[in-house]
This record gives structure tokens, C-alpha cells and sequence, in this order.
């Protein structure tokens, strides 16, 4: 084994790592932000809100991203308005902002349906109580159905990023040298995939790791009540860890 | 029909605006079901009224009713002699027409329920001072002082930084009781507090129940509990089939039923 070239591609993958993260990071922030939006507007009771959402999630999550990133990227500035915009372009023409655009797009329609399943989830008789004792609507959403559905969509908005940190590297195919696009790029030059691609496969599955451990713990630290109490046998199952 | 109801007003207006709760001609459907046939109900200050009846009669939408957990179709309730204003909304159903009375009122009856439904993340005392402090504003520390106190007397003190889950039921209901008693409530409305409970622990709830009663509180009690509706209550109401079957002391209606739906009720509970 050649551990010098082992190295020296690990080295070279991990250089890239953070292009990767901005990546990630802008693209599952913003995506947060809409499928707020998008969650707020389904569950608002408005028919057109909620019909723009299903066709929103419908849409994007029954496409795949990388044809959603090439409509972005490529598509788009087939359209002559789009290219003398003065606020869409400086976007649409960068090859990064248009795959944290694509990006954000696509984890708001999932994360979306993700926060309306959670939100459903609260147990009426949580929220009647609080109707009972005199709060107001949005002191009820605050004190109890929120911290009650973050609980619930944590496990499942976790994978959500996880899969996120992975379609990061899609970026490559639109000229980004993050990650995967520096590890083709190695390969080609020394036909070497073997070697090449086991090194970012295996940064990968560390960045990935890290990230579940994290929402593990966060997760570990807001339920408490799920956790058996002090002194009490167990009886009740702890919060089952991940990975 | 609104002369009618004008002219009973006037009979009694004094009784009228002393009541703690008063509830008239109340009426609520699901669907094509009546479940309340137009009930009319009053409860003065330091009265604990038990309401009877079989699965379905109607008693537990008639408290949900009351603070409008559920909206009725018709009928006016006051607290404290204070209506409660309703309107009539575009497709025909009545609905509150101001949410922000709503709320002040609900804030003065405080509902002890069934499932107790203490809110599951927080802390027996989070519990107990959220209400007091994001509904009624008073100042943090005074609540805590106030629900630690609350929880000594109902005992379970030492389970103040519990979750619910980690309690058994006696201690989650009583834990949810003085959460109740945190809002220093004008009307305490009981929704079946013990019929979630393993028989061995229905008696520790039943004994706050009794010691709130004897200190005066004006309780509406929706219970299965006839001993306790015979003993401790200072009135028992029967509901059948959504209506007022009877209405009574309970010591009079228990010795002598003065209808034989309540009398087979009984006997049915005594088998």
C-alpha cells in the first residue's frame, strides 16, 4: 500500500472540506428557513397555501436534485430576462450559489413534510391544556406544541441533513471543487479511483458521524422526560442512540 | 322564544349575577348526534357539583362545553356572572367572538382532565408555574414559592423536578390538580380525574378533591365516583341522553332517586 499517496490525497480531499461545509451549511440554513415558511403556510388553513405546498413538495421531492440543480444551473440562463436581471444573475450565474439554491429547494420540501408530521403528532390533550389554562395562541405554540414537535422531528430532520451533507457533493458536476469534485479530479489525473475515492468516502462517513453524534446529543439533551427518572429501574426505554 | 327567556331572566336577576357558573339551555351536536339537549346548570360560590351519568350522556362535553374546549351551538355561559359572547359565524355555527375573553375566562376555571395531560418536557414545578407566569404575568419567584407550597399540600413535594412520565398516575393527577390551583381558579372543572387511575390510587386524588371541597372551592366534578358524589358534593346532577334527568342533594336522591333512570344507574353501579 502506497501510504504516501494515501496521505497526500487525504490531505488534499480534506483541503476542500470546507467549501463542502459552506455547501452544506448555507443550503440547510435556508432550507430551514422556507420549509418554516412552507410548514407555516400549510398548516396557516388557507386552501391556497396549502395547495402551493403540495405542489411545492410534490415537485421537488419527486425529482432529483441533480436535474433540479441542472435546471438551475444550466436552465435557466436560457431565459434573457433571467440573464439581464440585475438581482438574479449575479446568483444564477455563480455555480455555488445555484447549487445552495438547488439545495435549500429541495431540503425544504422534506424538511417541510417532516415538520408537519411532527406537528400533528403533538398530543391533543398537550395543546388542550394549554387552551384550558387561558394561553393565547402563540404562547401555546411556544411553550408547548414547539419544544414538544422539535422533539418529535429531530430523529427524522437529522437524516434530512445527513443526506444533505451527501448531495454536497453534486456541486461537483456544476464545476465546484469541493470535496468530490477534488477527488475526481486526483483520480483523473493519476488513475488511482481506488485510493482516491475510498479517501473521500471515508471523510465523508467522519463528517457524517459527527453529525449524528451531535443531533444525538442535542437530541439527548431536550428529552430528559423520555430518560428513566433518578433512582427508577428501566422501565421506560432510553432515547435509543444513533449510530 | 326570546320573550321567554327575557321574562326567566328577569324573574331572578340576583341569582343570575351571583352564580360562579351559569349555564343556560345549552346545545351541542356532532353531526347528526345531540349530545347536549339544551341543559341549564348553576353552580354558587362553594358549590361542588358532581354530574352522573353513563358513558355518552353528554357530561363531559357539558364541561368542555363550559371554558369551550368545544364550541356549543347554542346557549350562554356566564362565569361570574360575566357572559361569555358568542357570534354567528358565516356557515351558521356559533363561535367565540372574542378570543381574548375567551382566554381570561378559561384562565378563572382551571380543568383537571382525565389523561391529566401535564405538558410531558417540563418539570412537575415548569408545570405548575407556566400558566401563572406567560398567562397571569405575576412575577416567577412568587409563582415558584406559591408551587412549591401547592405541591407540599397535595404531597408530592419531592417530585417537584420530576418529569410526568417518571410519576405514577395518583401523583401525575395530583401534580395536575395543583397546577389548577396555581391559577387560584374562580371554578375548578373536573373531567373525570380518577377513571384513568388503578384502583389503588384513586384515593389519594379523591382526598385532595375532598379537602379543595371542604376549603370552599366551587368544583364541578364530572366523576363515576359515588361515593364521592354522594358524600362530598353539595349537589348531584344526572344527565341522560344529553338532558337533566334529575338534580339534587345527593343525600335525598341517593336515599329516595327521583327517576328511574338514576335509580337503575345506581343499582347498576351497585351490582
Amino acid at each position: 500500500m502506497d501510504f504516501d499517496f494515501y496521505l497526500s490525497t487525504m490531505w488534499s480531499v480534506l483541503k476542500a472540506l470546507p467549501l463542502t461545509l459552506e455547501i452544506w451549511f448555507f443550503g440547510v440554513a435556508i432550507g430551514l428557513v422556507l420549509a418554516t415558511g412552507l410548514t407555516w403556510l400549510r398548516a396557516s388553513g388557507y386552501k391556497l397555501g396549502e395547495y402551493f405546498t403540495r405542489a411545492y413538495v410534490f415537485v421537488f421531492r419527486g425529482s432529483p436534485l441533480l436535474v433540479q440543480l441542472y435546471l438551475i444551473y444550466f436552465g435557466l440562463s436560457q431565459f434573457d430576462f433571467i440573464r439581464h436581471s440585475p438581482i438574479l444573475w449575479p446568483i444564477l450565474r455563480d455555480p455555488m450559489y445555484c447549487t445552495i439554491v438547488a439545495m435549500a429547494l429541495n431540503t425544504a420540501a422534506y424538511s417541510s413534510e417532516i415538520f408537519r408530521g411532527s406537528l400533528r403528532a403533538v398530543p391533543v390533550g398537550q395543546i388542550e391544556a394549554a387552551k384550558a389554562f387561558g394561553m393565547p395562541a402563540f404562547t401555546r405554540f411556544r411553550l408547548v406544541t414547539l419544544p414538544i414537535a422539535l422533539r418529535l422531528a429531530l430523529p427524522a430532520y437529522s437524516t434530512e441533513i445527513i443526506l444533505m451533507t451527501k448531495a454536497t457533493a453534486l456541486a461537483s458536476v456544476v464545476t465546484i471543487m469541493e470535496m468530490m469534485g477534488t477527488a475526481q479530479k486526483i483520480q483523473h489525473d493519476t488513475f488511482r479511483p481506488i485510493e482516491v475515492l475510498t479517501c473521500a468516502g471515508v471523510i465523508y462517513l467522519l463528517l457524517n458521524l459527527s453529525i449524528a453524534r451531535l443531533f444525538a446529543w442535542v437530541e439527548y439533551l431536550l428529552s430528559p422526560h423520555l430518560r428513566p427518572a433518578p433512582g427508577q429501574s428501566q422501565q421506560i426505554k432510553p432515547v435509543p442512540e444513533v449510530l | 322564544m326570546s320573550a321567554s327567556l327575557a321574562t326567566a331572566a328577569n324573574a331572578k336577576p340576583s341569582l343570575d349575577t351571583t352564580a360562579a357558573i351559569s349555564v343556560k339551555d345549552m346545545r351541542k351536536c356532532f353531526g347528526d348526534h345531540e349530545v347536549l339537549k339544551g341543559i341549564s346548570l348553576e353552580a354558587h360560590k362553594g358549590d361542588v357539583i358532581s354530574i352522573l351519568g353513563s358513558s355518552g350522556s353528554g357530561k363531559s362535553t357539558l364541561l368542555r362545553c363550559i371554558n369551550l374546549l368545544e364550541t356549543p351551538d347554542s346557549g350562554e355561559v356566564r362565569v361570574d356572572g360575566e357572559l361569555i359572547r358568542m357570534k354567528q359565524s358565516r356557515d351558521g355555527h356559533q363561535t367565540p367572538a372574542d378570543i381574548h375573553q375567551v382566554e381570561r375566562i378559561r384562565a378563572d376555571l382551571a380543568m383537571v382532565f382525565q389523561s391529566f395531560n401535564l405538558w410531558s418536557h417540563m418539570t412537575v414545578l415548569e408545570n405548575l408555574v407556566a400558566a401563572p407566569v406567560h398567562v397571569l404575568k405575576r412575577p416567577r419567584a412568587e409563582c415558584l414559592e406559591q408551587a412549591e407550597a401547592l405541591l407540599k399540600r397535595v404531597g408530592i413535594w419531592e417530585r417537584r423536578n420530576y418529569y410526568p412520565p417518571h410519576m405514577s398516575g395518583g401523583q401525575q393527577q395530583r401534580a395536575a390538580i395543583a397546577r389548577a390551583l396555581a391559577m387560584n381558579p374562580k371554578v375548578m372543572l373536573f373531567d373525570e380525574p380518577t377513571s384513568a387511575l388503578d384502583p389503588e390510587l384513586v384515593g389519594e386524588v379523591l382526598r385532595v378533591m375532598r379537602s379543595l371541597a371542604e376549603e370552599g372551592r366551587t368544583m364541578l366534578v364530572v366523576t363515576h365516583e359515588m361515593g364521592f358524589a354522594r358524600d362530598v358534593s353539595s349537589k348531584v346532577m344526572f344527565l341522560h341522553k344529553g338532558e337533566v334527568d334529575s338534580l339534587g342533594e345527593p343525600k335525598e336522591m341517593f336515599a329516595r332517586p327521583p327517576t328511574q333512570q338514576f335509580k337503575q344507574f345506581i343499582t347498576n353501579f351497585n351490582k
